[in-house]
């Protein structure tokens, strides 16, 4: 609730842009928490569709269907909140305003930016070529999880290689997972011996933490995958088809999982307000803009230094609300965000790894959520971390979305039952 | 963790990373680049001196930021520091290891 009264009479405009993960969860928050006489709320994209986009690892491998993964973004969307469904053209944030398709304005007091990132395969010579689709694919899209789905049904086994473009990724681990689920897979089709797996990456090892890549990397030897790291890709040969980097490695494929470069919307370009990348220079504690004090960035659109995943979205909406209330009280804001991840690993065969990080903490081993107890084990394959990445699903449409608390499970991380050795900078 | 480079005692982490920007000299580069048998030309110093400039100004350095900056191109970048490139010019840099980003 607002501890301050309005003095004016006129309603101020919240404006969210994005009703994918990150602006729906800030929509179910905010419209619990601001005076509904004062203030009006309002989330503008232009789709029809909200998707779980975890969801998409498990398609190809006729894990999930279609169905599994997609509702309408109207049903997330809290009663007391106007969804605007149009093209976002512009945001002038010198004038508080943004443009809209069909040349409709909206005023805004307070922005939030939730405009998420996907994937761009155009930045790479070659990849959206003549093979796209045909032998090249992603599974950062539904209609690429899909395509792939039906590459792999009756695929015949050869070189399949998983790769990422360049660093920063949605969900770092979920090409990794992708080359485990794969493995699993082929096994289970009795023709792993007809399919040679490798992951090839930018990075000089399977993910960005030194104490995961060491674990991650015992399993990928132990599943006969290939890793090719430090590979940075110049272009995508379809010719000949293979990978070939600017330091002229090659790397051949038959079928070739790739992760294309990510990028934020291209609405950031046209406002000027993104960076190379087309992300938006954001204080990584508070949440705020660098450029614009009215304007937040939740999830995937900012430039701060987290996983761009729906859990850090999560984290960052509890913190982001209090800021917001803060912000309108006229009161300094929290800098409280930490960079808090939380992601399930599939590993194949029915188990699962889990590791928490932030800014600060490398991934560890331990148990999670309690102390002690778990069930949950960090850093271990399990069983039971396998249950919980599937029942993620329903928490996910059910519980997440919705902004509701998840019970045990703080914004910032606990340190309790984790097995630090050191800490990273 | 403490070393000895170019006769001067200095402070770099387990990759060999210096952790004291104020300990770099161009003789400490140069023996970083030796170790990584590489040459430092002219053309090397420019970009390492621009890789300086930029973490002076807080900016996050990527392969993709060097390859626009119109400093450097991928290309050539890959073959001043063959292999991995960023990671080994910010080493001779004495700068931190870009944050890749997670």
């Amino acid at each position: 609730m607002l501890r301050k009264k309005q003095t004016k009479e006129i309603m101020k405009n919240l404006v969210i842009l994005g009703a994918g993960t990150a602006g729906t969860m800030m929509a179910n928050h905010l419209v619990h928490q601001l005076n509904k006489k004062d203030w009006k709320i309002t989330i503008v994209d232009e789709r029809e569709q909200h998707h779980y986009q975890p969801g998409y690892l498990f398609l190809p491998f006729d894990i999930y269907t279609p169905e599994d993964i997609v509702k309408t973004i109207e049903e997330f969307i809290p009663k007391g909140v106007q969804l605007i469904k149009q093209k976002i053209d512009r945001i002038l944030p010198l004038s508080n305003k943004i443009l809209l398709g069909g040349g409709n304005e909206l005023e805004y007091d307070v922005l939030i930016v939730a405009t998420g990132a996907k994937i761009a395969p155009e930045e790479t010579e070659g990849m959206k070529g003549e093979e796209w689709q045909k032998s090249v694919f992603d599974f950062y899209t539904f209609d690429g999880a899909l395509a792939l789905r039906n590459k792999l049904r009756d695929w015949k086994g050869g070189k399949l290689v998983i790769h990422i473009t360049e660093m920063p990724i949605k969900c770092p681990v979920a090409p990794l997972e992708f080359a485990f689920l794969a493995d699993s897979f082929f096994k289970h089709k009795n023709m792993r011996d007809k399919v040679e797996i490798t992951y090839v990456t930018p990075l000089s090892g399977a993910f960005t933490k030194p104490k995961a890549t060491e674990a991650l990397e015992h399993l990928l030897a132990e599943k006969g995958i290939k890793i090719e790291s430090d590979f940075a890709i110049e272009q995508v040969d379809n010719e000949n088809k293979q990978l070939i980097d600017y330091g002229g490695k090659t790397v051949p494929f038959d079928v070739l999982v790739t992760v294309p470069t990510n990028k934020g919307d291209e609405v950031m370009e046209r406002s000027g307000m993104g960076d190379d990348l087309n992300y938006v220079p954001t204080h990584k504690a508070t949440l705020q803009s660098v450029a614009y004090k009215n304007v937040f960035v939740l999830g995937d659109a900012s430039n701060i230094p987290a996983s761009k995943a729906g859990s850090v979205a999560h984290f960052e909406a509890e913190i982001l609300t209090e800021n917001i209330i803060r912000f309108i009280n006229d009161e300094p804001l929290k800098e409280e965000f930490d960079g808090h991840a939380n992601c399930f690993i599939e590993t194949g065969e029915g188990k699962a790894l889990l590791i928490d990080f932030n800014y600060t903490h490398e991934p560890v081993e331990g148990e999670f959520p309690f102390a002690g107890i778990g069930p949950l084990r960090l850093l271990k394959e399990s069983r039971m971390n396998h249950f919980g990445k599937l029942a993620f699903r329903w928490i996910y449409w059910n519980v997440l979305l919705k902004g509701t608390h998840m019970p045990f499970i703080s914004a910032t991380m606990s340190e309790s039952g984790k097995h630090y050795t050191h800490t990273i900078n | 963790m403490e070393t000895t480079l170019a006769g001067k005692t200095i402070s770099i982490n387990e990759e060999g990373y210096l952790t004291d920007f104020t300990q770099w000299d161009e003789k400490v580069g140069e023996t970083i680049a030796a170790e990584a048998d590489i040459t430092l030309s002219p053309r090397h110093w420019e970009v390492i001196k621009y890789l300086q400039n930029e973490h002076r100004n807080q900016v996050a350095l990527s392969i993709r930021r060097v390859g626009k900056s119109g400093v450097v191109d991928i290309k050539e970048f890959y073959a001043l520091f063959p292999k991995a490139p960023l990671k080994t010019a910010t080493k001779i840099a004495g700068i931190p290891k870009p944050a890749s980003c997670i």
